[in-house]
């Protein structure tokens, strides 16, 4: 992990009050420390065991888990950049601990909001209920480029559209989540979730023998389970499960490489693939045998150049008739982005109200569509306070962040907004939560978020416990993206 | 009146195919206009994978060549019984909303030779509009075979001034989405009353009225569908109802020749 | 198992022994530039032979130097063959079959690539070049290792030893051939100081020259070193010794499997080869034909492979 320039000389710092020096954020919310020199409950186990250990050996234990990381293969490929193609996403050793309750309330929220998700995909693809009842416009579904014609009418096996869900969520107080976005496409990250653990648990074993944390490594067992559960009627046989990736040279393929692994399945890239006997059959060293489940990894896009973009080398053609004829199941389905759409995620607390007849449990942060004339009026005004993002990004690219932004960028945002509004919304900037890094300088309050990863199938829902907690290791800054200098941590969640 | 079809398409390569897909639109389905008594569909070079309803309820089968195949036919037979409506469908059917037929796609999207036909029309009532709108077309683009090329847009062929149905039906697409009327491009047959053996499939459009439904408009002729129009295929424009698609490894050309007969029982 | 899967194993293998044998001959070649006073740049030109890599230097760089073969073979992108293009070969179809090898295999792969990508980041000075070849030797063989020690006796072992000893028995077969005109029986050439030279180097590059004098004795005689290295059926770069494990692993398979292909018929049928002619034999036919025809086999043999496991659509 690179190291937070020195801040103060190398002391060991263990109180809030101190940690505040270290970092300009003494106004958050800080899940480690009460106000002042307290330790919050789920903190108490790991800071009394912090306090007595040496910083050097903690240093030394976090060149380890690098050294780890690196060897274990667990990179990211960066867009781009030639040179260091590979590189690894920074760990921190410091955990991010939530209590029992705090996880009971999130989950209940979860689901109830996953299952709304999933109930959206179902109408949006059939009668459009929603659309007619009016609590979703026409226009949010008519113009927006994730809606998928062809998946009009296809009811998926087991019911599932979404079948492995992240939900990003922060937190601004003792008892205060808002959901930042749903993705219901392609979450990745599970795998540093994973490893993140494994690593802690290689280097610390003796804290996890005192505090009773709820373990994470059943998440492929149950992936492959829930998978095999969606089978489609062409099924004979026990479920033949494959995860399909664009190849070595995508970002996220360790992660693919990895889920295969765990789960013990075949990892395939389209050209392992071609339609034989009307299912989506595997080349293997005995000839073709049919893939039951593809937990696939390639875009909607390039998943089929016969029927989507038919230059893209790493689809298989006809998957999409396959699938439609009820040969296949694809997981995530096609078509799932319209449910995670920036736009659509605004009418998200109508949609949880709609489909469950409850109240949304979990908040979604306050957003703006820009679309709408009297919001952009808002917005232009309020410039310098906002977080503005484009509809359709993602990886925390082409996003205007209002305080930490210059008058420049400001300026070229407003030129942005007022061309292409309905491109853009704004949400305030939401005062993030911190956890401490293990910095040079000791304990250093930064800011996180978290991802928790769902599974779904006609069983049941499935959340891990914990996700993926992501730290903006720069002070002060509220991307968490590892794309944009971001790194992780271990979350526990502890046991009753 | 009752009508025998007998379609073969004949596909031959340069080179022998390696691997290759193709997806067939070729099975018409009964509606209120036509009666699908017999139907069936036989290939030759290659093997039926599957078939599926797309998302415009239009019956697609899935082929695959035969590896190493030089040469593919396909041949579509059957009967249909046709009852006059008027060039009328009906209702709108299926899933598929209908916000979706105004969309624009690259071969309708509507530039200044669209627009200019769109400010011509005349008429009182809606349907007397759409019959005007294919007229104008008709009078701004001649109907000549030969000259126009399958990957024309709608804009293409009003500045070239002449086409065959599937630019008229372009066209009309794009002029009638323009209009606000959601509209659909259709595949089929149409029987000449003086000969058998016709020169190949035809193209029209239908246009969505309220009250009225789906109605069919086939510019190139001048008239609304009668019983010597078999439908077989909807979809946004030609791309999305093209009887046969398909995607193949290896290169090399490829020459096509279709055959079609149809004629009265 | 995928086929591609099985051909990343094989692949993966065969890159392997393939960065270690250019090690070893780098390592032949200055052993013997420093043994030796005066001119050496014909060694050098042998060298470039014996790896099948000759053309492309000369089209780079024309005549060889000491300093110029030294980085061609360690660390030039234009050599498929170099030391670093081996490596990252290996570790890029180690990731392909990620889901295939253990995690002790993988872990060795990849800081195999992570210590050469170090080492030979610059060109390697002459001080530092014994210290890079042993590093060569070793990582590979930690990777073999790990093989040896973790992976399960199944189909994908299987791949990977038979482009393990598919590579091998290329490389050896190689060498013979560049030297085999001092390998003829020809009075003149024995005992010459040029002929010690030259099949110095040859049993030095398969690290036989321990084992030639446990089988063979002191006295150098070029059949006998023909014998050991295409008969010898200890030596484990002997020709028949490799053929012989491809054979095994071929016939593993088609047990497993249930199905020979026509890859078992070409096997059998040079392992028959060797088992039925002689040195004399050989000599007799051609020493030079016979190598040439007993690579051309084993690329037909490779093909075949590919083809009977569906490596590739």
């Amino acid at each position: 992990m690179p190291e937070p320039a020195a801040e103060s000389p190398p002391t060991r710092l263990c109180s809030a009050t101190q940690a505040a020096q270290n970092g300009p954020m003494g106004s958050y919310f800080d899940e480690m420390w009460d106000d002042g020199e307290s330790l919050r409950a789920p903190y108490r186990e790991f800071g009394a065991w912090f306090e007595g250990e040496d910083p050097a050996r903690l240093r030394a234990k976090q060149r380890e888990a690098d050294d780890l990381f690196r060897l274990m293969g667990i990179t990211f490929n960066v867009y781009g950049r030639a040179e260091a193609e590979e590189r690894l996403i920074p760990f921190d050793i410091i955990p991010r601990i939530i209590s029992a309750r705090e996880w009971q309330k999130l989950c209940r929220g979860i689901e109830q909001r996953v299952r709304a998700i999933n109930a959206f995909l179902h109408d949006i693809y059939h009668r459009q209920e929603i659309v007619r009842a009016g609590r979703v416009p026409e226009a949010m579904i008519a113009r927006n480029e994730a809606f998928l014609p062809k998946m009009i009418g296809v009811n998926p096996p087991g019911g599932v559209y979404t079948h492995i869900v992240g939900i990003d969520l922060v937190r601004t107080g003792p008892d205060e989540f808002y959901v930042l976005e749903d993705n219901a496409r392609t979450p990745s990250g599970v795998s540093y979730m994973l490893e993140n653990r494994e690593t802690m648990l290689q280097m610390f074993p003796e804290l996890f023998s005192q505090t009773r944390v709820r373990p994470v490594s059943g998440y492929p067992r149950h992936l492959q389970r829930s998978l095999a559960a969606c089978a489609p009627p062409a099924t004979t046989g026990p479920p033949c499960v494959a995860v399909l990736t664009p190849g070595i040279y995508n970002s996220a393929y360790f992660e693919h490489a990895f889920l295969a692994d765990k789960m013990g399945v075949e990892l395939v890239e389209g050209h392992d693939l071609r339609v034989v006997d009307g299912r989506v059959a595997m080349r293997t060293t005995q000839g073709y045998r049919p893939i039951d489940v593809l937990y696939r990894r390639v875009d909607d896009e390039f998943i089929d150049p016969l029927n989507f973009n038919p230059e893209s080398a790493l689809g298989v053609p006809g998957i999409m008739d396959v699938y439609r004829a009820g040969g296949i199941t694809l997981a995530n389905a096609p078509g799932t982005g319209i449910a995670d759409d920036k736009a659509i995620y605004s009418y998200m607390p109508d949609i949880v109200e709609f489909y469950t007849g409850e109240k949304a449990i979990l908040q979604n942060v306050p957003t703006w569509r820009c679309s709408e004339p009297e919001a952009l009026a808002y917005v232009l005004d309020h410039l310098p306070e906002l977080v503005v993002k484009e509809v359709h990004g993602s990886g925390g690219y082409g996003m205007l962040i209002g305080p930490a932004a210059t008058k420049k960028d400001l300026r070229e945002f407003e030129r942005k907004l007022r061309a292409r509004p309905g491109n853009y919304i704004a949400q305030p900037t939401l005062s993030l939560s911190t956890v401490p890094i293990f910095s040079r300088a000791g304990l250093a309050p930064r800011h996180v978020d978290l991802r928790p990863f769902v599974l779904v199938s006609p069983e049941g829902m499935e959340i891990t416990p914990g996700g993926l907690t992501r730290v903006a290791l720069k002070k002060g800054s509220l991307v968490v993206n590892s794309s944009q200098g971001g790194g992780t941590k271990d979350t526990w969640v502890l046991e009753e | 009146m009752r009508l025998k079809i007998s379609h073969l398409t004949r596909y031959d390569y340069d080179e022998a195919v390696p691997y290759g897909l193709q997806q067939l639109r070729l099975t018409p389905k009964s509606t209120r206009a036509q009666e699908v008594t017999a139907w069936a569909t036989h290939i030759e070079g290659g093997k039926k994978e599957l078939s599926f309803e797309d998302h415009h309820r239009n019956v697609v089968e899935l082929v695959s060549f035969e590896p190493g195949t030089s040469t593919l036919i396909v041949r579509s037979e059957g009967e249909v019984e046709l009852t006059d409506t008027a060039g009328v469908v009906g209702p709108h059917a299926g899933f598929t909303p209908l916000w979706l037929f105004l969309r624009s796609t690259p071969l309708t999207r509507a530039g200044p030779g669209v627009r200019e036909i769109v400010r011509s029309v005349e008429g009182e009532g809606e349907i007397d509009r759409l019959h005007d709108l294919s007229a104008k077309i008709r009078g701004r683009i001649a109907y000549e075979t030969g000259v126009s090329h399958p990957g024309w847009t709608a804009e293409d062929a009003v500045e070239a001034g002449h086409g065959v149905c599937q630019d008229h039906a372009h066209v009309f697409l794009a002029a009638a989405r323009a209009m606000g009327y959601p509209a659909r491009y259709v595949s089929g047959y149409l029987m000449m009353n003086d000969r058998v053996s016709q020169e190949a499939g035809h193209a029209w459009a239908e246009a969505h009225v309220d009250g009225l439904g789906w109605a069919g408009f086939d510019v190139s002729n001048g008239i609304s569908p009668d019983t010597r129009y078999v439908r077989v295929a909807t979809g946004l424009d030609y791309a999305e109802a093209a009887p046969v698609s398909g995607h193949r490894f290896g290169s090399g050309g490829e020459t096509l020749s279709v055959s079609l007969d149809v004629a009265q029982q | 198992m995928l086929g591609k899967t099985a051909g990343g194993l094989y692949w993966m293998a065969r890159n392997l022994e393939r960065s270690e044998n250019t090690a070893r001959m780098i390592e032949t070649g200055q052993r013997i530039a420093l043994t030796r006073a005066g001119d050496t740049t014909d060694e050098w030109g042998s060298i470039l032979r014996a790896a099948a890599v000759g053309p492309g230097f000369a089209a780079k760089h024309g005549e060889p130097t000491r300093d110029a073969v030294i980085d061609w073979m360690l660390r030039d992108k234009d050599n498929p063959s170099s030391v670093l293009r081996a490596v990252e070969g290996a570790r890029s179809n180690a990731r392909v079959v990620r889901t295939a090898i253990t995690e002790d295999v993988w872990e060795a792969v990849n800081s195999c690539w992570m210590r050469l990508c170090d080492a030979l980041a610059r060109k390697v000075s002459e001080r530092d070049l014994p210290r890079v070849l042993d590093l060569i030797r070793h990582r590979s063989a930690l990777v073999r290792g790990a093989m040896h020690g973790t992976m399960l006796r199944n189909e994908c072992y299987d791949f990977a030893r038979i482009g393990t000893f598919m590579e091998r028995a290329d490389n050896t077969a190689r060498i013979i051939d560049v030297k085999y005109y001092v390998l003829l029986p020809s009075a003149m050439a024995v005992g010459s100081r040029l002929d010690n030279v030259q099949w110095e180097t040859i049993l030095r590059s398969v690290s036989g020259e321990g084992g030639y004098r446990m089988s063979y004795g002191h006295q150098v005689r070029p059949r006998e070193i023909v014998k050991f290295l295409v008969h010898d059926r200890q030596m484990p770069r002997s020709l028949s010794f490799c053929c012989g494990k491809v054979r095994d692993n071929l016939n593993y398979l088609a047990t497993d499997y249930g199905a020979r292909h026509p890859c078992h018929d070409q096997i059998e049928a040079l392992c028959q080869r060797f088992a039925s002619q002689d040195v004399d034999a050989i000599f007799d036919y051609g020493l030079h034909e016979y190598i040439q025809e007993t690579l051309s086999a084993l690329g037909g043999l490779s093909r075949q492979i590919e083809v009977d496991y569906r490596f590739y659509e």
